[in-house]
């Protein structure tokens, strides 16, 4: 592999990395909140979280661009705070690579919590522990397993996107060209052999993250079946 | 002192209850099913927000009045419910430790062991959750409950999940919970069977009211709306075992308030132990005159203070008091005319059957 791709590796595992301890850091509240609440306000935060779901990357990436422009009021506010622009910066790379992914995080969180039994946490609370103390030491480890799925789908999905990450960051080396554009530049200049090795690469890192995350999800009873 | 008053509306259902509780010994809330009894006692406990106020002794829990409500985990209270709701990812001696650690400078200064050996835990305590039995899940959730040192300790249905068997393995440490520690005990059943065994103060409630509350040997011998145990009118004493006779294996079990001795099958119960007693209306006959040429072991001079008519329309229930005792007495209607009873007539009661509950 050429240095150029390297950097791309690099740049890729840092942008992965930094989006999803970011998406557990907002995801994990939002997904509680969503687990737990009758307001009716929750409709529309599930969807706004499910959009990424269903829209096209180029809507998304598109309006990205719109809103973090320099007449955006992303932009503008960027701008203020001394920041800069965002559009094809690492920094730009994150924001959309968080909204993009926001999805994959916040679901399975969700479905975890949904499944904790309100008797959990109403023995928590006679048993002295306040909500806040409740959460860390009954309902996150509890939603473990979930919690898990949600890192390895948030940073797998932002190792995995392309066309947000075209629109907003472009292809510039060593600042926004990740391993997927990478690919596409390797295709484009028919440079097949270099494009074969990372995205075998690719397949190889996706399979073996999703087989050691069903390996370690499994429920108890099959893994205690396996162990004997 | 634990005085509630506490209404709750719902769609489908409506709680209002106004009860002051003896602070210590076993009240039972007893009803029905959807009741309201479970509801009531989520809403002293605080996990259902309802409107009134709760007192316990001289901490006020909840007053409307004054806007005061303590969320339930600054309540010094405990807790089991059902289904054991053990946290799955704890062993269980982290179990017992997640309360005591959380409570008052006493609970975290007090070994763990007392409790440990109260309920029998000893053996589990390295063990998780899901590897124990049912029975063995609600001895340690108890166990869990008392290693804060509430004041008071809500029961919801302990036993109802667990089978005949695994319940009687239960039993007799709840027993030995309410006679080894004076904590009060409000403890919700829909099962008379565990209410006569365990209880010392009754709550009747139905449709979300409370239709009477009183000592358990009261309730149990009210004439209106009597207590059917086991589909049998009867009544429940509590009892001191006075002697043992060697000779014919039987035992003189003085009921408590005096002025009443029950001869019963001899159990093995040591003299001066405390013993609970059950004796069915049917057991029980009545004669103006003591009858001297009977197989009846027990006679006792009584009074007469109330006749009802029994669901039967041929049969009435008679409630005579020998000494502190109430007794309960089924007879026909046509021997209660033929006998000329009526209350506040002195009669001699005939007891052929005690049954002794284990305590």
């Amino acid at each position: 592999m050429t240095a150029e791709d390297w950097v791309a590796v690099r740049l890729t595992a840092q942008l992965a990395g930094l989006t999803t301890v970011l998406l557990l850091i907002v995801g994990t509240p939002l997904a509680w909140w969503l687990s737990r609440t009758r307001s009716r306000l929750k409709p529309f935060a599930s969807s706004v979280v499910a959009l990424p779901l269903v829209l096209p990357p180029s809507v998304l990436g598109f309006y990205l661009l719109l809103l973090m422009g320099p007449q955006g009021p992303v932009g503008q506010l960027t701008q203020a705070l001394g920041i800069g622009r965002l559009p094809f910066t690492f920094g730009g790379l994150v924001v959309a690579s968080v909204l993009y992914s926001l999805p994959f995080v916040v679901q399975p969180l969700q479905l975890s919590f949904e499944a904790i039994p309100a008797r959990a946490l109403e023995a928590a609370a006679t048993l002295r522990a306040a909500p806040w103390d409740s959460f860390f030491t009954v309902a996150l480890p509890l939603a473990r397993p979930g919690l898990l799925t949600a890192s390895v789908l948030g940073f797998a999905h932002t190792v995995g996107e392309f066309g947000v990450v075209l629109m907003i960051g472009g292809n510039i080396p060593d600042r926004t060209r990740v391993l997927s554009v990478a690919v596409y530049e390797h295709v484009e200049a028919i440079e097949f052999a270099d494009a074969h090795r990372l995205a075998a690469g690719m397949v190889v890192f996706a399979m073996l993250v999703l087989v050691t995350l069903y390996v370690v999800n499994r429920p108890a009873h099959e893994a205690r079946g396996a162990a004997s | 002192m634990i005085s509630l008053e506490l209404a709750l509306a719902r769609r489908d259902f409506s709680l209002q209850a106004t009860l002051e509780l003896p602070p210590t010994g076993i009240t039972a809330l007893f009803g029905p099913s959807g009741c309201g009894k479970t509801t009531l006692l989520r809403a002293i406990a605080g996990l259902e927000r309802a409107c009134g106020r709760v007192a316990i002794g001289a901490q006020v829990w909840q007053d409307d009045a004054t806007a005061r409500f303590v969320p339930t985990h600054r309540r010094p209270l405990g807790y089991v419910i059902q289904e054991a709701a053990l946290f799955p990812h704890l062993s269980v001696r982290a179990n017992l430790d997640y309360g005591r650690s959380r409570s008052g400078a006493a609970a975290r200064a007090a070994s763990l062991d007392p409790v440990v050996e109260l309920l029998g835990i000893g053996h589990l305590l390295a063990r998780r959750p899901a590897t124990l039995s049912g029975g063995e899940r609600q001895r340690v959730a108890i166990a869990r409950a008392l290693a804060t040192r509430p004041q008071l300790l809500l029961m919801d249905e302990p036993l109802a999940a667990l089978d005949a068997r695994r319940k009687a393995e239960v039993l007799p440490y709840i027993e030995r919970m309410h006679t080894e520690l004076a904590l009060p005990v409000v403890y919700v059943s829909h099962a008379i069977e565990e209410v006569a065994q365990l209880a010392d103060h009754l709550v009747l409630m139905d449709g979300g009211r409370v239709l009477a509350d009183g000592p358990l040997s009261d309730m149990m011998a009210r004439l209106a709306q009597p207590v059917a145990l086991g589909g049998e009118a009867g009544v429940v004493l509590d009892a001191v075992v006075g002697e043992r006779d060697a000779e014919w294996q039987l035992a003189r079990l003085d009921v408590d308030g005096g002025g009443c001795s029950l001869w019963a099958r001899d159990h093995g119960v040591e003299p001066g132990r405390r013993v609970r007693l059950r004796v069915l209306a049917r057991d029980v006959s009545i004669a103006c005159e003591p009858q001297p040429a009977t197989s009846v072991g027990n006679q006792l001079r009584g009074c007469i203070e109330g006749i009802a008519d029994d669901e039967h329309p041929g049969l009435a229930l008679v409630r005579v008091r020998v000494g502190g005792a109430p007794l309960l007495a089924r007879l026909t209607r046509r021997s209660a005319q033929a006998l000329g009873l009526a209350a506040g007539m002195p009669v001699w009661a005939q007891v052929k059957t005690v049954a002794l509950m284990e305590r």
